[in-house]
């Protein structure tokens, strides 16, 4: 059995949530639990046990950094993409001080780095927030014009976790350098996916996650270029050559350097699969359901990701009658995000209130089969008949 | 997404089989709450007769929470007098569904706003005759 089939048969669920979390890999588990196991090493003891920690820790460190085109010792090990984004922002920005406060970011950002803006506003940074197209693409212009003398650090996500359009990150980075400016990318949802090569994109900082390659949750890692001023998190043991203490987290570092490993092998193959499916599963929906706004890059996008609004009804209504026939996925309504306001990417794109509260996103992953995508369009049509019947918005026959 | 409370097994039930969905033609009273921009919508139509509600239709856009109060507050309201009707408050109907998450309390304010709509529309209509 190839190992996708082995992840198809662990379940009957459809799952097409995968920008949300990923499986562990069969094999990342396997190369996860001996750490868990006997090999319980601290990777800083003197001793065989603890150099062997830090072997594994250096081999999973070198595959990281291979996978994004970076030297090893810029990789730091984080808790996941939330605590990148965090040092990247924090630390680039205290380390700045005295140069400005002025932060630049997009409108379309994922909470770990739009919520930590936020926070550095109240203490005592400016934050701009560029806008983005009707696609979900930054506004270059608006982002150049932006710039102050006090600007000290540009973060721009690569690709977007709800819509799945890629930001020209090479452009911004351009922008930046030229005017002596740190630039960071959120890169959680793209590397793994597609071919990322910090050298070319020229970023100064990198931020992506364990659990959304099909490694484990807890584990991420912040590229950080060699000469970059930046202060640490946390202070403790001075690991990862201070930028970030604390006793690292062996078996999900480990598990983070072999998921990394396969996507280098694997991706291209797995976008070229997700990318028909998506197309297929597009295709089906647009067969058999009217009033559909498709959103996101139609050519720049990630190969797995479509985010669809569905005119008339609410998104977590449709989500837990998908859900009910075994369908997994989200979406990003009001509803769902606990706030009153639906998706902010969505609105910041210029899609009306109502329409964004009808979102549904299918984000495919190595499970995905041409039967699961064909039950999903199957199952699909019913649901949003019903819920339109039931609906006082849906315009006479 | 972030985190939030999960729904009671009740609500989910409700959500999955709701009751009383549906418009009526000729109502005696219609009441239309909430807001595209908030995303919930409820629309209620009564049927009276010798100031009892005979009959009682729905239709929502909302989440499940919507749909499920919706649903509870159309039964709870069937066969009741207009006054017995107007008394229900959504403290009633978050009972009647084992309760709701704190995000979702706005849902069952609204099905109580919806009934209330749907009486003063009928109301009015018996002053105007």
């Amino acid at each position: 059995m190839s190992h996708d089939e082995e992840m198809i048969s662990m379940t009957d669920l459809i799952y097409l949530d995968n920008n949300a979390t990923t499986p562990v890999e069969p094999r990342v588990l396997e190369a996860m639990l001996p750490y868990l196991g006997e090999k319980y090493g601290n990777p800083s003891s003197i001793y065989t046990m603890g150099r062997e920690a830090r072997q594994a820790v250096n081999s999973a460190r070198e595959s990281v950094a291979q996978l994004i085109g970076a030297q090893p010792e810029e990789i730091i090990f984080t808790s996941g993409g939330t605590e990148a984004d965090n040092l990247a922002i924090k630390g680039i920005a205290f380390a700045l001080r005295e140069k400005g406060n002025h932060i630049i970011t997009s409108a379309v950002e994922h909470h770990a780095v739009l919520n930590c803006c936020k926070w550095m506003k109240k203490n005592g940074f400016e934050v701009t927030y560029v806008g983005v197209d009707p696609d979900g693409v930054i506004h270059l212009n608006e982002l150049k014009s932006a710039i102050t003398s006090r600007t000290i650090l540009i973060t721009v996500m690569h690709a977007n976790n709800e819509t799945g359009t890629i930001e020209p990150i090479e452009e911004v980075a351009a922008i930046a350098r030229e005017r002596g400016i740190v630039v960071h990318t959120d890169a959680v949802q793209s590397v793994g996916k597609f071919p990322v090569d910090v050298r070319k994109q020229n970023v100064n900082l990198l931020s992506l996650s364990g659990h959304k390659i099909y490694g484990p949750k807890g584990v991420g890692a912040l590229y950080v270029k060699k000469g970059t001023r930046m202060t640490s998190l946390f202070q403790g043991g001075h690991h990862e050559w201070n930028r970030r203490s604390g006793t690292e987290n062996v078996p999900g570092i480990v598990g983070l350097g072999r998921a990394a490993e396969i996507a280098r092998e694997e991706m291209a193959d797995l976008a070229k699969r997700e990318g028909r499916l998506r197309d297929r599963l597009l295709q089906g929906i647009m067969n058999t359901i009217p009033d559909i706004l498709v959103t996101g890059h139609p050519e720049k996008g990630l190969a797995n990701t479509l985010m669809i609004c569905v005119k008339y009804v609410e998104g977590e209504a449709i989500l837990l009658h998908l859900d009910a026939m075994g369908v997994a996925t989200s979406s990003g309504s009001a509803c769902t995000s606990g706030s009153l306001d639906p998706s902010h990417v969505l609105l910041a794109m210029g899609v009306p209130v109502e329409v964004a509260h009808g979102s549904v996103r299918f984000s495919l992953g190595r499970s995905t089969t041409e039967e699961q995508i064909d039950r999903v369009i199957e199952v699909f049509a019913p649901i949003v008949k019903n819920l339109r019947a039931m609906s006082p918005e849906t315009p006479a026959a | 997404m972030e985190a939030y409370m999960q729904y009671t097994e009740k609500v989910i039930q409700t959500f999955m089989n709701p009751k009383n969905v549906g418009k009526i033609d000729d109502a005696d009273g219609m009441g239309k709450v909430g807001n595209p921009q908030c995303g919930d919508i409820m629309q209620i139509f009564i049927k009276v007769k010798d100031n009892i509600i005979t009959d009682i239709k729905f239709l929502t856009l909302g989440c499940a929470a919507a749909i499920a109060t919706s649903s509870i507050t159309t039964e709870m309201v069937k066969g009741k007098t207009i006054d017995e009707a107007l008394k229900i408050t959504n403290k009633d109907v978050m009972s009647a569904l084992g309760g709701l998450p704190p995000e979702k309390l706005h849902c069952s304010i609204l099905a109580e706003q919806g009934i209330h709509a749907a009486i003063e529309d009928y109301l009015n209509k018996q002053k105007k005759d």
